[in-house]
């Protein structure tokens, strides 16, 4: 993992921690669904967080596979090269 | 892992909500006397939840034509336009949708939530953007879901946040197509169109407005939002429905796009599903015709609305953030309403349980609809019963006498 994505996934993780109210710890294998028990607006209310905190856009239809945290780390290192 | 398993929250939660009571995703309504009156559980009821907003679903004029188009064309059109073929009703009713919106092109779908199908998943292609308030209702989402494009959403009436995700598109190849409402469904607030509207233009964005819960509501001509903002002419699509202001079934979609025609051999909501029957649109076209002659029943709408809304904050309730046919009363949490709701119905009131999942900021509601053939007394009888309610379960600081005054 380089920098960049360790930096992504703090962030991440950051983030989670408000929602979540640090009440679960996060990893990069942390499922969001699953574990944090988010439904798909929570889903889509951390996304919107998320391309703000990095200044991307990513579009809704991505986060059926979006799985874990360590996956979108991955999806947000890919908008910001891309 | 079962094929049920998924629903296991959504079941959980379902028999939170059943368990106490009635059940309010299947109340029994035993007979409709009126548009705000009904038997519910063999007891008088003022119906309260209805989106029958100008009342129009006894209307003579309206109930005459359904009865009249029924015996003259039959109960129904047995398939789509595309194969059954276009009824005298489908094309009228196309046309005064057009000249009521002074657009050039009308399209009618069998229900709203088709409509918002429709256009979304048919408009935006693999390479478009479709950008949505984050509060969008049920009909948009699922549009985009079955399109194929890029979606993005947008702080819930937000036009900064809008300006913000658009210039961030701006680096993606594709059309932007920017998704509002004109009155959103759970807590009654509109959108701030004009200024939508501009960022929306500034970055060469088309325009949908759903008026769903606007049309007959809002504008003076009640043409909704749009209209109210002077704004129409920006407005790329507007999509509406026939199941509220209008007292039927239905969902349509007008424009002044030259090409929009075309959408007719496109759309597959509107391609591969039985069309309306001739009666539905029939009655349709007479509550037009009711709305544009009778700018009083708008005007009644809003008195009724006022009132409702007025007194609820007087009571001591939180709701939506403007006055509005949908009056939403603001409750602790899902235990404390569904409780509420249960005594509301017991004490002969019907208004909407939403739980939390169903709202924005997972807040629960008692949403109430007004009518305007709501009289004084009921809306009165509803503020009283609200407060009883409130003060019986501890929600209101003390009683106020102020409520009718």
């Amino acid at each position: 993992m380089s920098g960049d994505d360790q930096e992504i996934l703090t962030a991440i993780i950051e983030t989670l921690g408000a929602v979540t109210q640090n009440k679960v710890p996060v990893t990069a294998s942390t499922v969001l669904r699953q574990d944090l028990n988010l439904d798909s607006l929570a889903e889509m209310d951390l996304l919107m967080a998320l391309e703000d905190k990095f200044d991307v856009s990513i579009s809704i239809n991505h986060l059926p596979e979006i799985e874990t945290v360590g996956d979108l780390a991955a999806m947000i290192a890919k908008m910001k090269e891309g | 892992m079962g094929l049920f398993d998924k629903f296991a929250p959504l079941l959980k939660e379902y028999e939170q909500v059943t368990a106490a009571g009635h059940n309010p995703f299947k109340v029994n309504v035993g007979k409709v006397v009126s548009p705000t009156e009904a038997v519910v559980n063999g007891r008088p009821t003022i119906m309260a939840g209805t989106n029958n907003y100008l009342g129009l679903t006894f209307d003579p004029t309206c109930i005459d034509a359904a009865v009249d188009a029924l015996r003259r064309e039959g109960t129904g059109t047995t398939g789509s336009r595309v194969a059954n073929g276009s009824y005298e009703e489908h094309r009228r009713l196309e046309q005064e949708l057009a000249d009521f919106f002074g657009r050039r092109s009308a399209m009618v779908f069998s229900t709203g939530h088709h409509a918002n199908l429709g256009i979304l998943s048919t408009l935006a292609g693999p390479h478009d953007h479709l950008v949505i308030d984050a509060d969008s209702h049920a009909s948009i989402y699922d549009g985009c879901k079955l399109s194929s494009a890029q979606v993005t959403r947008f702080r819930h009436n937000n036009p900064e946040d809008l300006d913000k995700r658009l210039a961030r598109l701006a680096r993606q190849p594709g059309e932007k197509i920017v998704v509002v409402e004109g009155i959103y469904s759970m807590l009654g607030d509109r959108a701030p169109l004009k200024e939508i509207v501009e960022v929306a233009k500034r970055h060469g964005a088309y325009v949908v407005v759903d008026e769903a819960h606007s049309l007959g509501v809002l504008g003076r001509h009640g043409r909704g939002l749009a209209e109210e903002a002077e704004v129409e002419d920006q407005v790329d699509f507007i999509v509406g429905t026939f199941s509220k202001s209008l007292g039927a079934v239905g969902g349509f979609i007008v424009s002044n796009h030259p090409e929009f025609d075309v959408l007719r051999v496109a759309c597959r909501t509107y391609k591969f599903t039985a069309s309306l029957p001739p009666s539905v649109m029939a009655s349709v076209s007479a509550a037009l015709g009711v709305l544009r002659k009778k700018p009083e029943l708008r005007l009644r709408l809003k008195a009724n609305s006022t009132l409702l809304y007025d007194g609820m904050r007087r009571l001591g309730y939180q709701v939506g953030p403007e006055v509005s046919p949908v009056v939403a009363v603001h409750l602790p949490n899902l235990e404390v309403a569904v409780r509420f709701w249960n005594m509301l119905l017991e004490s002969g009131i019907y208004v909407n349980l939403a739980p939390s999942h169903a709202t924005p900021n997972g807040v629960s509601l008692l949403r109430c609809s007004v009518c305007a053939a709501h009289s004084r007394e009921q809306l009165e009888r509803i503020l009283d019963v609200f407060q009883a309610i409130g003060t019986e379960l501890g929600l209101l600081e003390e009683p106020r006498l102020a409520v009718a005054q």
